[in-house]
């Protein structure tokens, strides 16, 4: 284990942003989000919950795909990708490295897309260990552990240090660049550390929820469930839950026109929305307690009855803090979690 | 620009048909004048006017077409209006083929197969039905069963008429909703249709058509005494991306452009009732 | 406020019993102490998870839109900001007054959570709240907050009173604020230009597009939004770091002008905490200060300022060319 003195993060900051482009958790205009770091900027490693998570680094909440020049009849596809910039991701929590393996499940599967692939091959990804979960967080539940996050590197901070270690070849060469300022040490504050978070953990509210009911036999069950109706109610229809979430990844295809030609972009997209399953004859999903139901009984049954067991929440607590009114995935977890099959 | 799932290729319009006042049959080959690419029976893929937006079509024509493709569309959103304005020489962009097709190879083989289709659901079946008379010694006996609002609102009905009527060990029967001059066929729904036809329970049945449609026919079917596990349909939903990622015809764990848009009763009977 | 909420569960309870309405609307207690959402309840059973306290923050106004259209009567528990946005939407035809039972609650303020996990409180396990001093007790000890410091920002201001009521239960009077809601206002007018481009640029680039200042405002009541309508060539939910992109603000500000009651509500559920009701409160002032004072939602009935035409009406013109009276 390697380990870098708190006060010398900006040289390290530096030091990877010489060679490749860094991107971070940054305060601004009061909120923390993950931006590109530039001398001067206000980073804020230990803020818990960024708003967004880091999932627009692999999948832009928009980005163009393609261009199209017409002339007469004829139609010109232009790719308007460039080479990825390789980038250091740095301070993610253990909960949105692993919806990352969600969104990868999702978008390497075949066929790949490559717009994701080609930015998640670029990037390096840095770790964060928590030290200061909340009564939000329940990343437990899904078998997450905050204390050891993973990712290429995976580094702990406390009071005095920073510490680091390499899991992969891509952190090993990571590891090399910044090598200059890292010194041995650290197993015992680590070690320390995780075991005075793993305790808190323990503690928190939600860590020991029971998902044993979530399962592709009980699909049906589930969905017809009554309860749905009054856990619904409150809904906005908003998109705050979907695009704060770290998992969420259904998007949106569609036509700009500009000066140049037409750009085909896609963006977010959220199943809250009235109109995400409209068509010109008709909405399969007419009502927000369908909408709502289909967002968690995807996170919660559909993807894993896809994805051998593997849950689309993490557990970061996001929603549960974002909410306007408050409703969210625990308060599903509990209404039908609870309950056994009629 | 090779293999990319998203990116589509330029298909000029080489010929239009109009079916009905409103469905246009397409004609659309590559700019090389071959084949987009090749599909199996029921397979869809991804047409576009750039500008205005992207629509799943199934491709109506018959793999065994190594000319061309053609997609029969029926006007009734913004892409579709724009495509049926389109004059012959138009390009467009086109991406797949998508989705799982009708079991031809496998299910289909050897056995009587009963196709029945309201409306515009002839488009997915012509595919399977030109296939089926093209190796037609694999299969059995064939009945078409189609049904349209007027004699003027059958799609294809040259090729019916001309071809499908005259194929040996083939039965076709047409029906329209109301009595209209000019037409001395049988005049009533499909569903109602296909009861009064007594039709052999053995076939391995293909229903297509408006959801109303293919809730009353299945009926009439099992009261026929059909198997729900040799019953086959096709769903229609939502779709952007066409590979089972954008999330968007999400029902139950199955995504309706990947693991439809064909569908064996007995499997839409496990998802939840969302399409 | 717990004897406030037991007063409200008794009346609940009568008005169900007795079968004078066929729900009510309130709040129910969600998983903490401070996370209640609102909720209808329609028999004595499901009013054993109501709640009314300090986090219940939320206006309930819109959801009178769904509400009123259903069979029998509502009865709604309305804060005083909260009856504002009810008497423009019942003004705006939106809500069936006829079909409403509004019973008026005290409001002392309410409080916002974020702020007091900004403050370092975690594990928040309850809150009591004496005169301006708020407790917050945690699973790791007791925290002293100034409630000033730890109040929704639609409250800092607050000095509405109840403008709609069928009946009231009103327990504390509350003492009026001197505070000058505009402040903040006029401090965005003191800058430069150029200051004032940075500022709104820096917070609203923040905007993810998640339309839940859209979905939440109860002026915001058109059945279908221009934003949601694909003929209209726009997307409410690409976000762009473009600034221009973020105009989707401004427009909304402009559709809301002369009928956004500042309820605060835009701010309070923004995820990115962007000032929202800065925009609105500027055209609240520009509209006080071109057509004289006016408050949204007062009453159910007459002409407002940009619904109606006198010919000493100040020119656009002469407001672009800051010559206006």
């Amino acid at each position: 284990m390697l380990k870098i003195a708190k006060e010398r993060l900006n040289e390290l900051y530096a030091a990877i942003a010489e060679a490749q482009a860094l991107v971070l958790p940054l305060k601004k205009a009061g909120e923390v989000n993950y931006g590109a770091w530039a001398e001067g900027v206000e980073v804020s490693l230990e803020t818990l919950k960024t708003v967004k998570s880091p999932k627009d680094m692999f999948f832009p909440q928009s980005e163009n795909m393609m261009k199209f020049k017409t002339e007469g009849k004829n139609i010109e596809i232009i790719d308007v990708r460039g080479e990825k910039t390789p980038t250091v991701l740095f301070g993610v929590k253990a909960c949105d490295y692993k919806a990352i393996e969600v969104l990868d499940k999702v978008f390497l599967a075949d066929p790949v897309d490559t717009y994701y692939q080609s930015r998640r091959e670029a990037t390096t990804i840095v770790t964060l260990a928590c030290s200061k979960p909340e009564e939000s967080c329940f990343c437990k539940a899904f078998g997450i552990d905050a204390t050891n996050p993973m990712g290429d590197v995976t580094t702990w901070i406390d009071e005095a240090y920073l510490y680091w270690q390499a899991n992969t070849e891509k952190g090993e060469s990571l590891t090399a660049v910044v090598s200059a300022l890292l010194q041995e040490g650290g197993e015992a504050e680590v070690a320390a550390q995780q075991e005075k978070t793993t305790a808190i953990l323990e503690k928190l509210p939600f860590s020991n929820l029971d998902l044993s009911r979530f399962t592709p036999e009980n699909l049906n069950e589930l969905f017809n469930d009554s309860a749905w109706e009054e856990m619904s109610e409150a809904c906005l229809g908003c998109g705050t839950c979907t695009f704060v979430c770290p998992t969420c990844q259904c998007f949106d295809i569609r036509d700009f026109k500009t000066n140049e030609g037409v750009v085909r972009y896609r963006c977010w997209d959220s199943c809250m929305y009235s109109d995400f399953t409209l068509m010109a004859h008709g909405n399969s999903r007419t009502t927000q307690m369908q909408r709502f139901r289909q967002r968690f009984m995807h996170k919660l049954v559909y993807y894993p009855s896809q994805n051998d067991g593997l849950y689309s929440c993490v557990g970061c607590g996001r929603c549960v803090n974002k909410c306007p009114q408050r409703l969210n995935i625990v308060k599903v977890i509990k209404t039908l979690g609870g309950k056994k099959n009629d | 620009m090779t293999n990319e799932t998203l990116i589509p290729k330029v298909g000029v319009i080489t010929d239009i048909r109009k079916d009905t006042p409103d469905v246009k049959t397409f004609r659309v080959v590559g700019t090389d004048g071959k084949k987009l690419f090749q599909h199996m029976p029921g397979q869809c893929a991804m047409v576009s006017v750039p500008g205005v937006g992207e629509c799943m079509f199934s491709i109506t024509s018959s793999p065994t077409n190594e000319a061309y493709m053609e997609f029969s569309i029926k006007k009734c959103g913004c892409v579709t209006e724009v495509l049926h304005a389109l004059e012959v020489g138009a390009q467009v962009t086109v991406r797949g083929p998508y989705g799982r097709n009708f079991p031809v190879e496998e299910d289909f083989k050897g056995k009587d197969l009963l196709f029945i289709a309201g409306g515009i659901g002839l488009a997915p079946l012509r595919s399977v039905i030109n296939y089926v008379r093209h190796y037609r010694e694999n299969y059995g006996k064939v009945v078409i069963v189609y049904g349209a609002r007027s004699k003027d609102d059958l799609v294809d009905i040259e090729e019916i008429k001309t071809e499908w009527m005259n194929e040996p060990n083939t039965e076709v029967y047409l029906t329209i909703d109301r009595p209209q001059e000019g037409w001395d066929g049988n005049v009533g729904f499909v569903p109602a249709y296909v009861k009064e036809l007594g039709l052999d329970p053995n076939m391995t049945a293909v229903l297509c058509g408006p959801p109303i449609m293919i809730k009353f026919t299945l009926a009439g079917l099992l009261e026929l005494g059909f198997d729900k596990s040799r019953v086959y349909t096709t769903l229609e939903l939502r779709m952007k991306c066409g590979v089972g990622k954008c999330g968007r015809c999400n029902v139950g764990d199955k995504f309706v452009c990947k693991d439809g848009p064909v569908f064996r009763m007995t499997e839409l009977d496990e998802l939840p009732d969302e399409y | 406020m717990k004897e406030v909420e037991l007063k409200m569960l008794e009346r609940a309870k009568e008005l169900l019993t007795s079968g004078e309405v066929a729900r009510v609307i309130g709040w129910k207690k969600g998983d903490f102490c401070h996370d209640p959402s609102p909720a209808s309840f329609e028999t004595v059973e499901e009013l054993n998870d109501f709640v009314y306290d300090w986090f219940c923050g939320a206006n309930l106004s819109k959801y009178l839109i769904q509400m009123s259209k259903k069979e029998g009567k509502t009865a709604v528990f309305l804060k005083p900001c909260d009856t504002y946005s009810f008497n423009q939407l019942v003004k705006e035809h939106r809500i069936k007054r006829e079909n409403m039972y509004v019973i008026a609650v005290e409001c002392l303020g309410k409080l916002d959570v974020e702020k007091m996990k900004a403050k370092g409180a975690s594990m928040i396990e309850g809150v009591d709240v004496q005169d301006e001093k708020v407790t917050v007790h945690t699973l790791y000890g007791d925290q002293e907050m100034e409630k000033s410091e730890v109040l929704l920002v639609k409250c800092e201001t607050c000095n509405k009173t109840h403008q709609a009521k069928d009946e009231e239960i009103i327990l504390h009077e509350r003492q009026p604020k001197d505070v000058n809601r505009l402040a903040e206002v006029e401090a965005l007018e003191a800058m430069t230009e150029a200051e004032r481009f940075a500022f709104w640029k820096e917070q609203l680039s923040k905007c993810i597009r998640c339309n839940a200042c859209r979905n939440v405002c109860p002026a915001c009541s058109c059945i279908k939004c221009v934003f949601d309508n694909p003929a209209s060539g726009i997307s409410a939910k690409a976000n762009d770091s473009e600034f221009e992109e973020q105009m989707f603000h401004i427009i909304r500000a402009f559709h809301v002008a002369g009928r956004c009651t500042d309820c605060g509500e835009c701010s309070r559920v923004c995820p990115q905490n962007i000032p929202l009701h800065l925009l609105n409160r500027k055209f609240i002032k520009d509209i006080d200060t071109l057509y004289g004072e006016f408050q949204a939602g007062e009453t159910t009935e007459g002409k407002t300022p940009l619904t109606s035409y006198t010919e000493e009406d100040t020119e656009p013109n002469d407001v672009f060319n800051g010559e206006a009276k």
